[in-house]
């Protein structure tokens, strides 16, 4: 019984020890972003390596995803005669949510894990200790500019995701299944709403780029310097990320569309 | 001659009563050692004894429990980040991996940190790579990555890394270790040449016995967190502490037992049972 309960206390006093070290990680990133002015182009190798080089998974899943929406869409508006709302089911089911999430999730998939076994490594070989004897900080010249990185491109990530899941509902729906071209195009410009529909899934996943960054960029520099610990820290981060982002996008939509 | 003794007397690192634990395991008990400006000063201990962890904790890495490390006259650990960031562009430090950064050149990780903390135009930042690189005998490898050095090699770039900010004092953790004869050699030369040509001051910690004493003024051995002996190379060859003359002959056994701690070996054998 007591040996449960010290068990109990001692995770949840390493889980608190955690979060706070996580806590103060963080603002010393957020404090380390003004020093990333003069150095653009750390910030652009960053955006590449996070964002460019995520593109193909994004732009693939999105179109297969929207293709999905387009079926399914179809098949049950199909029985309400009201096929001709397809493309704002479409749109409206990506933008708002599909759009952000799985993008968030594929992100944390494909660039997350790879921060944190970057980060992680640094660590284990010592280039993170080299740089703090070179009178670098690694936070500033290392972190900061993955952070941004990650909150820049997500939002753009899921934008491309959005409009290619678009097109991929307008080839099914509208290629395939026969649905009035004018009709999807028209139910989408009237129904989606910019600010509404749109900014708040921008809005999501910027939220979702800054968490899913975070994780990333805490786990490996948190990792343990072992090849094991680098292959648990980035395990935990594509988990701890998927289901930050869930968690998250229900209490957003819960404030945004009440 | 006389300004040079003086020079030579000027302590560059003090370590007193330095207490350091990892959870419930002592590094460090009080110990206290000096580094004199211009020496080449040897901390030797078998593996475990916490020496990198002391070169961490004069580089300002870790924070000793207790005690107090000055370097050039500042308390390292009383300093704020942006003081012992100033602090430490006077440090070189040469990690045992090397700890060169993977993604870039061999010229690139030694124009590293001229970049990061001088406003130099590139021209000069190249000449002043390549001096390194000279200096180190690799000019002719700067367009290598990391990972097409050898051991010796990659540790001869983190040497340049080091002096890249013409550092005061460099300190050297475990330079030796796995290296071929020749490379060895090479280093063991060139952590002299570069003491005394650029003026440095060096702390070497190792346990490679006879490649550190060969180079060294000054030696302190560690043991349990405490050091059992110091002075010149040869007085320690000379010396009656059983301990420390375990260490430099490299005896198998003595106050550092060969055997793990464990119970009788006769009666555990004829105890019988599970393993």
């Amino acid at each position: 019984m007591m040996g449960g309960l010290q068990r109990l206390g001692r995770s949840a006093l390493l889980f608190f020890e955690r979060l706070g070290r996580g806590n103060l990680f963080l603002l010393r990133v957020l404090a380390g972003l003004p020093s990333l002015l003069p150095r653009g182009h750390l910030l652009v190798q960053q955006l590449y390596s996070v964002g460019v080089l995520s593109l193909l998974i994004i732009a693939v899943a999105g179109l297969f995803v929207g293709m999905v929406l387009g079926l399914q869409g179809y098949y049950t508006l199909v029985d309400f005669g009201a096929e001709e709302s397809l493309g704002v089911m479409v749109a409206l089911s990506l933008v708002r949510e599909l759009g952000p999430v799985v993008a968030g999730l594929l992100f944390a998939g494909r660039a997350g894990s790879a921060l944190t076994a970057e980060i992680g490594l640094m660590k284990a070989t010592e280039q993170l200790s080299g740089m703090e004897m070179m009178a670098v900080d690694p936070v500033k010249r290392v972190i900061a500019p993955r952070f941004l990185a990650c909150v820049i491109a997500l939002p753009l990530l899921a934008a491309i995701f959005s409009a290619i899941g678009v097109m991929g509902g307008y080839f099914v729906g509208v290629g395939l299944l026969g649905v009035d071209d004018g009709a999807f195009w028209s139910q989408i410009q009237n129904r989606v709403d910019f600010f509404d529909d749109v900014m708040n899934g921008v809005i999501k996943s910027v939220a979702f780029g800054f968490v899913a960054a975070w994780i990333a960029l805490y786990e490996g520099y948190d990792a343990v310097p072992t090849s094991e610990g680098v292959s648990r820290a980035t395990t935990r981060t594509v988990v701890h990320t998927s289901l930050a982002i869930l968690s998250l996008d229900f209490v957003l939509t819960a404030l945004m569309f009440d | 001659m006389l300004e040079k003794n003086n020079s030579m007397d000027e302590v560059v690192v003090r370590i007193r009563d330095l207490h350091f634990s990892r959870g419930a395991r002592k590094i460090f008990d009080g110990i206290d050692l000096d580094i004199r400006r211009g020496q080449v000063t040897a901390i030797m201990g078998p593996s475990g004894t916490g020496k990198t962890t002391l070169l961490k904790l004069i580089g300002g890495q870790l924070k000793p429990q207790r005690g107090t490390i000055e370097v050039a006259g500042q308390n390292v650990h009383k300093l704020s980040r942006s003081k012992l960031y100033e602090l430490r562009k006077r440090m070189g430090m040469l990690f045992q991996s090397g700890a060169l950064l993977t993604d870039i050149t061999v010229f690139d990780n030694i124009a590293f940190p001229i970049r990061e903390h001088s406003r130099l135009p590139e021209s000069m930042v190249r000449d002043l790579v390549l001096m390194k690189l000279e200096a180190v005998g690799l000019r002719g490898a700067r367009q290598l990555m990391p990972s097409e050095l050898s051991g010796g090699m990659a540790r001869r770039v983190a040497l340049a890394r080091a002096i890249a900010l013409d550092p005061m004092m460099i300190m050297y953790d475990e330079p030796f270790t796995g290296q071929d004869p020749i490379s060895m050699g090479v280093l063991v030369q060139l952590i002299r040449k570069l003491n005394d040509a650029l003026d440095l001051t060096s702390i070497i910690v190792s346990h490679d016995v006879a490649e550190t004493s060969a180079i060294s003024d000054y030696i302190y051995v560690l043991s349990n967190g405490r050091v059992v002996g110091h002075g010149t190379p040869k007085a320690l060859q000379e010396t009656d502490s059983a301990w420390v003359k375990q260490f430099v002959q490299g005896l198998p056994d003595g106050p550092v037992p060969f055997h793990y701690p464990a119970p009788d070996y006769a009666e555990e054998l004829l105890a019988g049972g599970e393993s």
